[in-house]
């Protein structure tokens, strides 16, 4: 393969795997706090649209990644309130986001199908994005791109050496000490919670505007699953999540590549590969961690009431 | 001021009942909102939505076709997610199941006897409890997560499907159009005077009865209980997680797979692309609604099937997007959960910061 | 304070306390819904003070405590602070008094290490590392060591009983309150405890101390209150008071004393342990080491120890819910059965009760009649029970309530749920259930761990009972007094090893701590404490 070809692949795996890393780093966040949120799936697509409508009417990108960020964040909002204010069963009500989700953007995105959209620019730093092959590949990615690494690191930062991170994590090891010591256990998972619900916007909203810039019903496709599974597969640290995604996101592409090499093998068979992998990940991080659950947030999915 | 959760001693008996019927209440009040906020004359739409699905015979024997599917789908989980076995995958499962019934007309198309449709209704079971035992073996072998193991398989099974119908499985005469041969009369369903009302629902309401039979009346419904409720004193009693976990996916995965297969024996007549209005993910919703109760998810599969009706209608008399019955849905589960934390706790508003008196 | 000054401070109008109690409570109420946990109670510790604050369990004493340090409101009275009323509004609010305190359940982060949990109780904590290095000094001066860049996952109770002392010692407090503190430690891991509380009260903190174990109290304690259904009964010195004295007061009666027991006749054996090796099956479980004991009719043989010694993973194995690695390693009534599971034991006429009741031993969500079910299945379902039996839920409901009524079950209807029985009363219940089996063998364990006097006293006596009848019983306990009361022979358990069992009348509470202890490593802060004791002449 030429050099052109493979600059050309690189490109797609940074752009398939950059919204994988923006909704499990946020789903990260809100599992770290204790809170298992299913609804990634419902968060991601509803970014998707929000960003795609916002760009279109007003013509930028940039208000249509804010759009996404604050729709995710939204639809967050009736998760939080039945799952942390009213104790219900956090399996269900994700499931429920997640039907939501992709039946209310099915709703407001019926008017945007087939039109086209407004793709989030590339970044041109003049010398740095001209060098060649890794000019592009560093320097000429657009700003989300940029983010999600620059997120993935604060995210690790924050998360194991300031006390807000210490907190965060303390609550989803224990959150009845932690309540006991007099952290409010709610404010801190409603603020993860509405965290991984903007970025898993962010990451929906990607797809919309800078993967491929239109809007097709149900286009997450299942991203949303599979960022839960790569947060698992991540052990709930931020640097190994980058990693997963990167590497889902060339399996993803993979499949594209060995289409066009034009080899018989049918289409279907290709595009169910990320699954496949997914599933297959899924199996060996949790027969290797078996013993070791050491590494799970204790308090992952467990309802909290206070008492006073 | 804030409002506080107090925990009940007992389960509210009351409340039980109520949660369901107060959850309907306010997504058609809910309904009535997003329908005014998009435009459309909220009474009149609801009108549509939801009441008049009822009121022609015509339209009653639809809603008992699209319940049948609900019905045995949700039956099936509702044993599952009693055992707190979360099967996401049934989607998967139906469509499995419609696929290996339908290799019989496939395959077999020659083959003309009473047992026919007889041996496509039991493929259809085995396929779909084939693809269950993926996530369950999975669930015991290695403690994969059977949530994401069964939902990532539910795409898998779509892309199957997508592919045998536009490949090796289309109808050589079919004009190239992405399906098989057309299922013949004694491969399909039979129906009831000539309607489209068929057998199918007989096996759902059979499914639904026998299993409310086991789960309020054997040690086998009282093993699911109690793994679901306290797994530990489920391990205490001699119970096996791993075997439940076993035993109920191969009950839910094998109704998805009857219901896939009924489905494309009846109504569809064929293999195609899309088989399916994602009933394996509305029966969810039909399960928690049916409060986890196989008479319970009977009741609320026809509640469910009234959405699709209701939405199709509207679609045609006001234009409303038919999108807008898969919001209904989600919207209903929401309250349906809310509701239910009624059950077990009682809400209390607390005025000011609580201090001591007197100082 | 006398009546007069009460009166003159509250015509005054604005009510202040007495400036020589460093705290003091007046007329606290807290109710939760229509239960009233603590009833207009008063409470005045003076500075240096060690104070006791006796009760039986459910007496109120924990949510007195919670009060005067925040974690909870009080539903009417006042608290007064060096004579300034206060409201503590949050822990927050009562560490900025000076008031810290020392859960019987500690509010530790296993994941995380000794420096991070200390520093989540703290505010302003800049400099992590500067942290760790004073919890280093203090925790070795005070006679607690730590190692600050533990992990909290593998430490030992007694050593995160250590972490959570030494939280409040860095905030210098001028009142320490301790609920149960020596319920996860070794006798000679309290003595120096109480060591270190000395030596606090010297400096001029104030120490409330609840607890109750009456010796200890008597030993250590300056001043006591003493509740009792929520209400104060009395206030004395317990250094001039009995352990009799100061138990007919928590008690409000005298104590159903235990009758005396007869002679031991040893009988065939009942239960067998063989070298039982049982792997650690996660990252904070304990592995069983060459276990092995006899247990013959008639006899009740106890395993004392402290928490977390392996006695769930013992108790797991013998039931059958975890298995041996080979048949012979249990013996049930001559049957090997190492390889058997819960059920198939139980047909071999044994009995279990674990430590759990609310969600091991019974389900809480479900009636009692249900959790009857539970452990008798074979009653209650005919053939093919496995798979398809029917439940005859009229004999179910029936031996429910022979069980609540032989065993004195109270219960607001007559089928309840079980989580809405109080913990006395559920444990009667599901150690009712088992024995009305008339098993061989019964193992339970913490027979009456949170249960209140009256209830632990019938359960005792059941138990003695059941041996007397040809039983053997197998009590895993770690209160040491229950122990001494009902068993016939004494083992300890420690890291997962099983010593030898003795005669009773042959152990001291000496022994039995050394056993404990064994393979604790000895600091030389154990050493020094055992010899003081020595020197001082006391024997137990």
């Amino acid at each position: 393969m030429d050099q052109s070809a493979l600059l050309a692949v690189l490109l797609t795996i940074v752009t398939a795997s950059t919204p994988l890393l923006l909704a499990a780093l946020g789903e990260l966040v809100a599992e770290r706090s204790g809170v298992l949120n299913l609804g990634v799936e419902g968060m991601m697509v509803m970014g998707a649209v929000a960003g795609f409508a916002v760009a279109l009417t007003t013509g930028s990108p940039y208000l249509g990644i804010v759009a996404a960020a604050v729709a995710g964040a939204l639809l967050a909002v009736p998760f939080g309130v039945l799952t942390l204010n009213l104790v219900a069963n956090q399996v269900a009500t994700g499931l429920a986001l997640t039907l939501l989700g992709l039946g209310l953007s099915g709703l407001i995105g019926e008017r945007f199908v087939g039109q086209p959209g407004v793709r989030l620019a590339k970044l041109h730093i003049p010398g740095l994005s001209d060098i060649p092959f890794v000019g592009p590949l560093l320097f000429g990615q657009d700003v989300l791109v940029y983010l999600s690494i620059a997120l993935a690191i604060a995210v690790s930062w924050v998360v194991f050496r300031t006390r807000v991170g210490l907190i965060l994590r303390a609550v989803g090891d224990n959150h009845a000490s932690a309540h006991a010591l007099g952290y409010s256990v709610i404010r801190v998972r409603w603020a993860a919670v509405l965290f991984g619900g903007a970025m898993a916007g962010l990451g929906g909203g990607y797809l919309s505007l800078a993967y491929t810039p239109q809007w097709i019903e149900n286009m997450t496709a299942g991203r949303g699953w599979i960022a839960l599974a790569l947060v698992v597969f991540s052990s709930w640290l931020p640097s190994r999540l980058v990693i997963g995604a990167y590497l889902f996101g060339a399996v993803t592409i993979l499949g594209f590549f060995v289409q066009g090499l034009g080899v018989g093998v049918p289409a279907q068979l290709l595009s169910s590969l990320p699954y496949i992998v997914t599933i297959a990940a899924l199996v060996v991080i949790s027969t290797r961690r078996g013993r070791a659950r050491a590494d799970t947030p204790a308090c992952l999915g467990q309802p909290f009431v206070p008492d006073r | 001021m804030r409002i506080e959760l107090e925990k009940r001693p007992e389960r509210s008996a009351v409340m039980a009942w109520a949660s369901p019927i107060i959850a309907v209440m306010a997504t058609v009040v809910t309904g009535g909102l997003i329908f005014a906020a998009i435009g459309k004359p909220p009474l009149q739409a609801l009108w549509i939505f939801f009441l008049e699905p009822f009121s022609s015979l015509w339209s009653i024997e639809e809603l008992i076709v699209k319940a049948t599917p609900l019905i045995l789908i949700g039956v099936g989980l509702s044993v599952a997610y009693r055992a707190n076995v979360w099967n996401i995958g049934a989607e998967g499962q139906f469509t499995v199941g419609a696929l290996m019934g339908g290799m019989v007309p496939v395959f077999f198309n020659g083959w003309q006897s009473p047992t026919t449709l007889l041996a496509m209704l039991a493929l259809g079971v085995l396929g779909g409890m084939l693809w269950a035992v993926i996530p369950a073996v999975l669930k015991i072998k290695a403690g994969a997560n059977e949530i994401l193991v069964s939902l990532m398989l539910v795409y898998v099974a779509q892309l199957l499907l997508d592919w045998l119908v536009r490949g090796p499985w289309r109808d050589p005469k079919g004009y190239n159009f992405p399906k098989t041969v057309g299922f013949e009369d004694w491969q399909t369903m039979p129906v009831f005077g000539g309607g489209r009302l068929n057998l199918g629902i007989v096996l759902a309401i059979v499914a639904a009865i026998g299993l409310a039979i086991l789960m309020r009346r054997t040690m086998k419904g009282f093993e699911v209980r109690v793994l679901g409720e306290a797994p530990r004193a489920g391990r205490f009693a001699g119970f096996s997680s791993d075997r439940m976990t076993l035993f109920v996916f191969l009950l839910s995965g094998g109704l998805a797979g009857l219901a896939g297969i009924v489905e494309v024996a009846s109504t569809v007549g064929q293999l195609q692309p899309n088989i399916s209005p994602g009933y394996g993910f509305t029966a969810i919703i039909v399960a928690f609604l049916g409060r986890l109760d196989p008479i319970g998810v009977v009741v609320a599969a026809l509640m469910l099937a009234v959405s699709y009706l209701g939405g199709e209608a509207a679609q045609v008399a006001l234009g409303i997007s038919d999108k807008a019955a898969r919001v209904f849905q989600g919207v209903l589960l929401f309250w349906v959960l809310a509701c239910d934390t009624l059950i077990l706790y009682r809400l209390r508003i607390v005025r000011g910061a609580p201090a001591a008196e007197g100082v | 304070m006398s009546a007069s000054e009460t009166a003159a401070s509250e015509a005054a109008g604005t009510p202040t306390g007495t400036p020589e109690f460093l705290v003091e409570a007046r007329g606290l109420v807290k109710r939760f819904g229509a239960f009233t946990a603590n009833d207009h109670v008063d409470l005045a510790i003076r500075p240096g003070e060690i104070h006791a604050l006796l009760g039986e369990n459910g007496a109120g004493k924990s949510t007195l405590v919670k009060m005067l340090y925040g974690s909870l409101q009080p539903t009417a009275g006042r608290i007064f602070w060096k004579g300034e009323p206060v409201v503590v509004t949050d822990p927050g609010r009562a560490r900025d008094l000076g008031i810290g305190m020392v859960f019987q359940h500690f509010s530790l982060f296993e994941a995380l290490t000794v420096t991070e949990n200390i520093a989540l109780a703290l505010t302003g904590v800049k400099d992590m590392n500067a942290l760790a290095d004073r919890i280093a000094t203090v925790s070795k001066d005070y006679g607690l060591p730590l190692e600050p860049r533990a992990t909290v996952a593998d430490l030992s109770v007694g050593e995160r009983q250590r972490i959570e002392i030494v939280r409040c010692l860095l905030q210098e407090p001028k009142l320490l309150i301790m609920d149960e503190p020596t319920a996860v430690l070794t006798p000679q891991e309290a003595d120096q405890l109480f060591l270190t509380l000395e030596r606090l009260a010297s400096e001029g903190c104030a120490v409330l101390y609840i607890s109750h174990r009456l010796e200890e109290v008597k030993r250590l304690c300056h001043a006591s209150t003493i509740l009792r259904h929520g209400k104060v009964v009395d206030r004395v010195d317990p250094r001039k008071e009995t352990a009799a004295s100061l138990a007919r007061l928590m008690v409000g009666a005298d104590v159903h004393a235990i009758r005396p027991k007869h002679a031991r006749v040893a009988g065939p054996t009942r239960l067998y342990v063989d070298q039982l090796d049982l792997p650690a099956n996660g990252p904070f479980a304990v592995a069983l080491q060459k276990v092995s004991l006899e247990l013959r009719a008639g006899e009740i043989l106890a395993i004392a120890g402290v928490a977390g010694n392996g006695q769930s993973e013992l108790f797991d194995a013998l039931s059958g819910e975890r298995r041996a690695d080979r048949p012979g390693a249990v013996v049930i009534e001559g049957t090997p059965c190492g390889l058997l599971g819960v059920s198939e034991r139980r047909t071999l006429g044994a009995a279990f009760v674990p430590e759990e009741r609310l969600g091991h031993g019974a389900v809480p969500a479900f009636r009692l009649s249900e959790n009857v079910v539970l452990t008798r299945d074979t009653v209650f379902a005919d053939a093919g029970r496995r798979l398809l039996g029917f439940l005859d839920f009229r004999r179910a409901d029936e031996t429910a309530s022979r069980v609540s009524s032989a065993y004195d079950v109270r219960k607001g209807k007559p089928d309840p749920e079980a989580r809405s029985l109080s913990g006395g009363n559920l444990q009667k219940f599901v150690v009712g259930r088992e024995l009305d089996r008339k098993p061989g063998v019964l193992v339970v364990n913490q027979p009456t761990w949170g249960v209140d006097a009256g209830a632990a006293a019938l359960i005792r006596q059941a138990l003695i009972d059941l041996a007397a009848d040809g039983a053997g019983v197998l009590v895993i306990s770690q209160d040491l007094d229950e122990i001494f009361e009902i068993a016939d022979r004494i083992a300890v358990i420690s890291r997962g090893a099983l010593s030898p069992g003795y005669d009773a009348h042959v152990m001291t509470l000496e022994k039995v701590g050394l056993l404990m202890g064994g393979a604790h490593g000895g600091s030389e802060h154990i050493e020094g404490a055992l010899k003081l004791r020595e020197a001082d002449g006391r024997a137990y």
